[in-house]
């Protein structure tokens, strides 16, 4: 009932979809696989009416179409189950499954008793039973998405597109909403479902579409596959070094994380249990899909966020409450992976960026007053350093190219006196001269005996510059292993399935060292 | 992009700044102008040349003799303090619409030790007067502050609900324990300001309130650019999640900045009180808390444009009586035209749309996001 | 009674009451009064805030409608024959005062929509901007127009309740307070009701809820975001129109220089207070402008004994300085938060037009 044809769509600096083809047909779960920033939001915000193509058609039953909103999505039997719910969380399940297609009772108001009824047995087909006047902010997670797709069957949608519905399910919800789907496809829906996990998606799919770095690279039937190719399809099986990490002499562990547990900003424990060590001239990398808590543990060993337990270890200092001034004073350095959120002041010159936790002590300031000549002659020593590519050390640093950016956060985290490293993503969205340049000076910092823990969701990253390799799934590491000999397909599969099948065994601290 | 360095880059980039502001003013100007000569027929008769005539009175009524530069300059003061008390909260990513509250607190603060020490010496009443007026200013600033760091109540709200409750606590003090008894007393009011009244330094009417405003405008400058503490208040406001990672304290930070502003503001009250006004009344008419957020978004919450800003807002209403006497148009064509100019920089990316230019996007529109924008999210921390 | 006068602090609170409610008719008309243009003006902050745009101009939007109305009904008075409808007061000057008093701050309210919804500016300056202009524009108009004395068209008249109404016993007093006023005030007496139901029950309550809350949400299930807003922002100027237009032609007849005097921002204070809702807004008001009433009380009959000591011992001024200090309190959250909608003050962009 679906095709899409060749759609294009280029951000700045990223293509995001490039040529990518899409057949749906009614009575079908059609799974779209991919890594996080492969590109399937787009894709699927394209056909919702949320972003233009650059180029490209879509067809509906066949007949060309143009979705510019989400309102012509609508029309033509689209609905879309958004990764964050487009509830209003103030209002009632019914008013949110109503919004915009109200039943009226005369022109002004809304037929609430209709509107009740209609909610009602469209619940009951699925045995739910659901209170239509309770606020939606007052819901489980789960729930509130039940209520995502009653939204989308009140608004007759004959094509559904659930966008990672099951990243913040429970197993059991998970379950439901997979029975959810299978009767739906026998009603005669068409379903898209994306995803990244991978048993997921041979469990409740019809067909597989994969899709790397904007492209789609095959087409899958579930039951002529396994996890193992579609994991080798997800992650490419090349992995490129470019960077000769060289051997590394670790010595004592620097940086211990014990039992670390925390909780997100809403309050779910996102990190369980998580311990490792990172010895002193060592990378430690941690591999993993976005938003298996990552985030999470990075801001808590670095400060900025609250551990509900455990214990972070600097040497042989407690820091588990410590403040970011104090890690950093004791000799812990952070390249923050939202580097706009968090590392750096965009509309501050490069100067000001260069010290932006330095800026309070010696030789940078005397009392009250910045020494604004220290920071200038240590800006340019950096900036040389480094080879931040600007035009002077006094532009705004947002008016530097993503690499150079980096470089300003990467030459001050890495200068001075340092025990460990944290690098969240340190390179994301950046260009290969940038990239390589980054990698070479963490490998001179962990040759001159600094701990680092790296954090990316780039594997090939990870098993470029590791020596050892956690891997996170779930909130929990499930496995360490030897970066030497790590190999790009069985680390694939863990960070999709966790290692449930028991394919790789997990390595012990004391056996992956 | 080339950057040209030494004078020439410095020039540029003047260039560049106030190039927005100094359109707005044109374009203001320009539509004072039509609305002067619409409303000619109620004034003399209808009369085309109106807006020359009233113009020309308003910049000889500030600029034309030494008691107009003096007067310009007596107007521009509390403006420019205020400004500054707007302007450093603009900078810490603070909306304070509470300069005037401050202002009266500070005002009043003042006048309770200035009344108290009438008999002692200038040389101990002047300063612990405008000391008073400071301190006063800051706790009706910290308030704020605190409310906003500790309980997320949104600084707009809190500062313009400040300004009336400081409006009935002047009353209530000034009609009440402060209520003047000397012959000079005809309504509720205080008795003169004696010992404490700053002294004249230049002109008739020229306080020492002048030099401090002159003084605060390098030193806010120094605290903002060349301080940490300045370095932090401009991290706090530019990016609050980056100055946590930086391991500074947002919420102190935050209060910080409030109390800042609420010196500065008082301190303003408190020069108007002690060398202009020279006794508090206990209804206390003035707009100069309102003016200065005008004068802060004129001046790009720079020290140093808020200083223009200030003397030609101050010019303005220095001015505003010759052109009221002279060509007839009420004072309030000030306020008016105040209001457009404010009106084109809101509208900025419009008027860049419509008149082609290409200048540093610097605007103060752009350094406001994280202010108002956050104001439904009151309650969410 | 007397055992529980004994009592220091109950008893004090239970004379308060007592008193309260003995002097409560006599100036429940004042009350009234005076919470009539709050109360609208909170409807436009209503109108403003519920669908995602903060409104700190509805002060000076209220002075540009207490302008226009009185300088457009002298007008009319001028030219048109004074046609009287016998009903309320309402003559024909005055009508045409009422209309354009609407009508201006209703351009005033697009003025503010676009700056806010199209060029995306801070809407706190825009509000700013408003203040300062209606402020500046009205005491020039009002100077060059009074210098001729040009003739006042008078103003509506209070509904004169049946007498067997007002003479109920017990609540008499309540239907007189409430329902004896004029035109303007039973608009608003209306507007607080048909406001609060369409709020909750109708498809643009709902519609403007969602926008207000989540506009993302409303977009992606066809709500034109920017058009909604639009429309209420504009709407919601007809009701700062409304309280302008009370205070110079019906609750008094003159025009004076910044005679709002900071109504519009007590107006956004009840609207917080009543936590964005017109019901809420206008018990606010009420609660407010009650704390004015009983420091007139005060003044004029204070009670006797301990509480008339307590109460006289409350310098006037803090009766006045009350309804802000409730509003400071309840944003902190002390006692029972009050939230806003949770888009206030954020322009929207719709995604679908970012290329």
């Amino acid at each position: 009932m679906l095709e899409m044809r060749g759609i294009t769509k280029r951000y700045p600096g990223v293509l995001a979809n490039d040529g990518i083809d899409l057949q749906v047909r009614e009575g079908e779960i059609h799974a779209l696989l991919g890594e996080n920033g492969a590109g399937k939001s787009t894709l699927m915000n394209i056909l919702y009416g949320l972003a233009v193509p650059d180029a490209g058609e879509i067809l509906i039953d066949g007949k060309s179409v143009e979705i510019a909103s989400p309102h012509d999505a609508i029309q033509r039997g689209i609905s879309m189950v958004h990764q964050h719910f487009m509830l209003v969380p103030v209002l009632s399940v019914a008013e949110n499954i109503l919004l915009g297609e109200e039943p009226m009772a005369g022109p002004v108001f809304v037929d609430r008793a209709a509107s009740h009824r209609r909610i009602r047995e469209l619940g009951d087909r699925f045995g739910w039973q659901i209170d239509p006047d309770k606020p939606v902010g007052s819901l489980s997670v789960g729930w509130q998405q039940r209520v995502e797709i009653l939204k989308a069957l009140y608004r007759n949608a004959r094509l559904l597109v659930l966008d990672e519905p099951t990243a913040v399910l429970t197993p059991q919800e998970t379950t439901e909403i997979f029975g959810v789907l299978r009767k739906l496809r026998t009603e005669g829906y068409a379903i898209i479902f994306i995803s990244h996990k991978l048993y997921e998606v041979l469990e409740v799919a019809d067909t597989i579409t994969v899709i790397r770095r904007g492209k789609v690279v095959g087409s899958r039937n579930p039951k002529e596959t396994n996890e193992e190719d579609l994991a080798e399809l997800m992650v490419g099986r090349e992995v490129e070094l470019t960077v000769d990490r060289g051997e590394s002499k670790p010595e004592q562990p620097m940086l211990s994380v014990a039992n670390l547990t925390v909780r997100d900003d809403r309050g779910n424990e996102v990190v369980h249990d998580v311990s490792f060590e990172v010895r002193a001239g060592e990378i430690f990398g941690i591999a993993g899909v976005a938003g298996n808590g990552q985030d999470e543990l990075v801001e808590a060993i670095t400060g900025l966020r609250h551990a509900s337990s455990g214990t972070v270890r600097l040497g042989d200092r407690d820091v588990t409450h410590a403040s970011p001034r104090e890690l950093h004073r004791l000799g812990l350095a952070f390249v923050p992976g939202d580097r706009h959120r968090f590392g750096m002041v965009l509309s501050f010159p490069v100067t000001d960026n260069l010290v932006l936790n330095d800026y309070y002590h010696a030789p940078y300031a005397s009392g009250l007053r910045r020494n604004d000549e220290a920071i200038a002659a240590y800006a340019k020593e950096a900036i040389e350093k480094y080879d931040v590519r600007t035009p002077s050390a006094d532009v705004p640093a947002g008016t530097l190219s993503g690499g150079n950016q980096q470089k300003v956060v990467v030459a001050r985290e890495f200068e001075g006196e340092l025990k460990a490293l944290v690098l969240d993503q340190p390179t994301r969205g950046l260009d290969v001269g940038s990239i390589e340049f980054i990698h070479r000076q963490a490998i001179a910092r962990r040759d001159t005996g600094v701990a680092t823990l790296l954090v990316s969701a780039e594997l090939d990253e990870v098993l470029e510059m590791s020596d050892r390799i956690g891997v996170m799934f779930r909130g929990r590491l499930v496995a360490v292993l030897d970066g030497r000999t790590a190999d790009k397909e069985d680390v694939g599969l863990l960070m999709a399935t966790g290692g449930r099948e028991g394919g790789v065994q997990p390595q012990t601290l004391e056996e992956a060292s | 992009m080339s950057e040209r360095t030494g004078f020439a880059g410095w020039w540029d980039r003047a260039r560049a700044v106030a190039m927005l502001p100094l359109i707005s003013i044109v374009l203001a100007l320009v539509f004072g102008a039509v609305l002067l000569i619409v409303s000619s027929p109620l004034i003399n008769g209808w009369d085309p040349l109106l807006p020359f005539t009233a113009y020309r009175a308003l910049a000889e009524g500030a600029f034309g003799s030494v008691n107009g530069l003096v007067n310009t300059l007596v107007n521009a003061s509390p403006l420019v303090l205020a400004g500054l008390a707007v302007g450093i909260g603009f900078k810490g990513g603070l909306f304070n619409i509470g300069a005037q509250g401050q202002f009266l607190a500070g005002a009043l603060c003042a006048t309770i030790v200035a009344i108290a020490l009438n008999s002692a010496s200038p040389l101990v009443a002047i300063p612990l007067s405008i000391l008073a007026g400071m301190v006063g200013g800051l706790a009706w600033g910290f308030i704020p502050g605190a409310l906003k760091a500790f309980t997320g109540a949104h600084e707009v709200v809190t500062t313009i609900m400040l300004n009336f409750v400081a409006i009935q606590l002047v009353s209530w003090v000034i009609s009440g324990a402060l209520r003047g008894t000397g012959p000079a007393v005809t309504f509720a009011r205080t008795d003169p300001i004696v010992a404490a009244s700053l002294p004249i330094v230049v002109g008739r009417s020229g306080h020492l309130g002048l030099l401090l405003a002159a003084l605060a405008v390098p030193i806010a400058w120094w605290l903002l650019f060349r301080s940490t503490t300045g370095f932090e208040i401009r991290t706090v406001g530019a990016n609050p999640d980056a100055a946590r990672y930086a391991g500074m304290h947002p919420r102190w930070i935050t209060i910080l900045t409030m109390s800042l502003c609420g010196l500065l503001a008082g301190l303003a009250g408190a020069t108007e009180v002690l060398g202009e006004v020279r006794y508090m009344p206990a209804s206390y008419g003035t707009t100069v808390g309102f003016d200065a957020i005008a004068v802060a978004l004129l001046g790009r919450a720079h020290p140093v444009g808020i200083l223009f800003a200030g003397l030609l807002f101050g010019a303005m209403q220095a001015g505003a009586g010759l052109m009221q006497s002279q060509a007839e148009v009420p004072v309030q064509m000030v306020g008016v035209l105040q209001a457009v100019i404010l009106f084109f920089l809101a509208a900025e990316i419009i008027v860049r749309r419509t008149l082609r230019i290409r200048t540093a996007g610097t605007g103060v529109s752009s350094e406001l996001q994280t202010v108002s924008r956050s104001y439904g999210e009151q309650a969410s921390r | 009674m007397e055992a529980i006068y004994g009592i220091p602090i109950i008893g004090l609170i239970v004379q308060f009451v007592v008193y309260f409610v003995t002097e409560l008719p006599g100036f429940s008309g004042t009350i009234v009064a005076a919470a009539t243009p709050i109360a609208l003006g909170s409807l436009c902050g209503f109108m403003n805030e519920r669908s995602g745009v903060v409104n700190i101009g509805i002060e000076g939007m209220m002075l540009t409608a207490a302008f226009v109305a009185w300088w457009a009904a002298s007008i009319a008075a001028q030219l048109l024959p004074n046609i009287d409808f016998g009903l309320l007061g309402i003559t024909l000057p005055l009508l045409i005062g009422l209309l354009a008093a609407i009508a201006a701050a209703m351009l005033v309210s697009a003025v503010h929509a676009w700056l806010s919804i199209s060029v995306r500016a801070d809407q706190i300056i825009s509000g700013t901007i408003i203040n300062i202009f209606a402020v500046g524009i009205t005491g020039y108009l009002n100077l060059l127009i009074s210098q001729q004395s040009p003739p006042s068209a008078g103003r509506f008249e209070e509904w004169r309740l049946p007498d067997f109404i007002s003479d109920l016993p017990v609540i008499g007093w309540l239907f007189d307070a409430l329902l004896g006023v004029g035109p303007i005030g039973l608009t608003m007496l209306i507007s607080v009701v048909v406001l609060q139901v369409l709020l909750f029950r109708s498809r643009w309550g709902l519609r403007t809820r969602a926008v207000g809350e989540h506009p993302k949400a409303a977009e992606t299930v066809g709500i034109d975001v920017i058009r909604l807003r639009y429309r209420n922002v504009i709407l919601g100027g007809a009701f700062a129109g409304l309280a302008g237009a009370y205070l110079t032609i019906e609750f008094g007849s003159a025009f004076q220089g910044e005679m709002t005097a900071g109504r519009g921002f007590i107006a956004l204070a009840a609207l917080i207070f009543g936590r964005w809702t017109p019901i809420g807004a206008f018990g606010a008001a009420l609660l407010f402008t009650a704390s004015t009433g009983l420091e007139r009380s005060i003044r004029f009959a204070a009670p006797e004994g301990a509480l008339g000591e307590f109460l006289t011992g409350i310098p006037l001024q803090f009766y006045s300085a009350l309804p802000y200090l409730i509003t400071i309190i309840v944003l902190a959250g002390v006692v029972g938060r009050s939230i806003a909608p949770a888009a206030v003050g954020r322009p929207y962009e719709r995604e679908s037009k970012a290329a």
